[in-house]
């Protein structure tokens, strides 16, 4: 996993979110505010962006420049979190990077959301698929898997915990407002959270099949 | 969808460019709004902002006796942590700068991001949560700001404009919120710019009861029914929470799609609520301050003054949105 990896995983995370945006946007409409996918789509641009101009020499350098991106640019709630995200993944990572070394930094930018945002497993946010894909990565680890079935784990817990989303009740943001209204819908900010593990999974698809070539 | 723009994605910008065209009392910077006369030595600097499409809040209230400056975000979403240093750091006249924040989590995370980072300037903030259509519980986000804020500041803009010391500003903006109830009722949703088509379907014999001001769905529908009727309900929402006693504050807001003349049947019924329990419109206020764009409905903000809280709200202002005494 080099620094090209994690350009490759953010500009692909891009990708996605954009060809999602309507998507999301529709997810935001029925238990927020209608601003998701445009948001996500134009913050994830500026990232892209940032990583031309400033081509990152180290994987920590990536996510950092990701981070501080988003944080600057995008505002609404889900710039700052996924902002601070990427932030505390960078802080934490450590070259060279190693699975082991992913997931403790993975795991760190997931604590580093649920500080910012006070928010905890069940309250219907983006901690409903960051959480489980968290501990898919932990547990790959253990099983000493490698990163590809790692990483494609860890994308179907993000999209499972994200379709977990859509019975529970919002305790958090602006579905809270809602109350019981905002059962039965999946939570805008889970499903993004979702979009960008699975870039990360399709990224590794790609590594893995270099490998093999 | 048909909208007076140029393109979605331009909208802010388009119309950050016609307010500085149309009042030269306002100067536009880098999605920054301030008064053109810059900063007052000695005067503590009023910053507040949020998404686009409340307008005239926030920038439409930048100017004497009210904010120093304003951070408009996108359409619905909060300002970035940028804009809001950069507001700070100028409006600063060594007397401190008061952020006055909506209570929403995005807006919440990008103050309090800046406020961080702002640590040359002493900076105090007031949140303002005035809305009694959510339940103020652990199972939310806490109540949302709206009518209040320009309550807020507008008391918070005439103190600091008489030379009140920072701490005084805050407290005096955090007891009108606290003396402030808002509810809200929908007879449309909005369209944002972005995506073409109303936030939510709301039959032709339905309203909304408890919206917010960025077309999030409210608590509860009901059919609609007459302005006395609708009015009633907001009125005693917002008497169920902190009893109306006393001479109030009263504004009767559109959401901006509504004409003045409903504005006032709304408000007579208001009006005649509040005689009915007892207590005084002592001051008002009738038109569209707090909008959610296109959305058709009301909402009423009520605040129980006291004697220098009145004097306070008569002081003189001079701003695009809002102009008395001077």
């Amino acid at each position: 996993m080099d620094t090209g990896f994690f350009v490759t995983w953010l500009r692909d995370a891009a990708t996605r979110i954009r060809l999602q945006r309507d998507r999301l946007t529709e997810l935001d409409a029925a238990i927020g505010d209608a601003d998701h996918g445009a948001n996500l789509d134009r913050g994830f641009t500026e990232v892209c962006k940032a990583l031309e101009d400033w081509p990152p020499t180290a994987p920590a350098q990536a996510l950092l420049t990701a981070g501080t991106t988003l944080i600057r640019r995008v505002g609404g709630a889900s710039g700052p979190l996924y902002g601070s995200a990427f932030r505390a993944m960078g802080k934490a990572l450590q070259d060279p990077v190693t699975l082991p070394g992913f997931a403790a930094a993975f795991e760190a930018g997931v604590v580093a959301v649920e500080r910012l945002g006070k928010a905890a497993p069940g309250d219907k946010t983006m901690i409903d698929a960051l959480a489980p894909a968290s501990r898919a990565l932990t547990a790959a680890v253990e099983k000493g898997l490698t990163p590809y079935e790692a990483f494609h784990r860890a994308a179907v817990a993000a999209e499972e915990g994200s379709r977990a989303t859509i019975p529970m009740r919002a305790r958090k943001g602006r579905a809270s407002y809602l109350g019981e209204r905002s059962v039965g819908h999946e939570d805008p900010g889970a499903a993004s959270s979702a979009l960008i593990l699975g870039a990360l999974a399709g990224v590794a698809v790609k590594e893995a099949t270099k490998e093999v070539d | 969808m048909k909208k007076l723009i140029n393109t979605a994605q331009s909208v802010v910008e388009d119309a950050l460019s016609g307010m500085a065209a149309a009042h030269p009392s306002l100067r536009v910077r880098e999605r920054v709004v301030y008064r053109a006369s810059g900063p007052r030595a000695g005067k503590v600097g009023l910053v507040s902002g949020g998404g686009s499409g409340h307008e005239p809040l926030h920038a439409g209230f930048v100017g004497y006796g009210m904010l120093d400056a304003a951070c408009p975000g996108e359409v619905f979403t909060s300002p970035v942590p940028d804009q809001i240093i950069e507001a700070t750091r100028a409006v600063d006249g060594g007397a401190g700068v008061l952020h006055i924040v909506k209570n929403y989590t995005g807006d919440v995370l990008n103050f309090e991001l800046a406020a961080e980072l702002c640590d040359d300037v002493q900076v105090a903030s007031v949140l303002v949560d005035d809305d009694v259509a959510v339940e103020d519980s652990l199972y939310t986000a806490g109540r949302r700001g709206t009518g209040a804020t320009l309550f807020v500041e507008k008391i918070a803009g005439a103190l600091a404009e008489q030379g009140a010391p920072l701490a005084e500003v805050a407290r005096v903006a955090a007891d009108v919120d606290e003396r402030s109830r808002s509810f809200g009722i929908a007879l449309t949703s909005c369209t944002t710019p972005a995506a073409g088509k109303p936030t939510f379907e709301l039959p032709d014999t339905q309203v909304e009861l408890g919206i917010g001001i960025h077309g999030e769905p409210g608590r509860r529908r009901v059919p609609m029914a007459s302005a006395r009727e609708l009015a009633a309900v907001a009125m005693e929402a917002v008497h169920g929470d902190l009893p109306l006693t006393g001479d109030l504050l009263v504004m009767v807001n559109g959401m901006g799609g509504t004409p003045l003349m409903e504005l006032y049947v709304v408000f007579a019924e208001v009006e005649a609520f509040i005689r009915g329990k007892g207590a005084r419109v002592s001051r008002s206020l009738v038109g569209n301050y707090v909008t959610s764009l296109d959305m058709q409905g009301f909402s009423v903000t009520v605040c129980r003054l006291d004697g220098e809280l009145t004097r306070l709200w008569d002081a003189p202002v001079d701003t695009p949105g809002l102009r008395w005494g001077r």
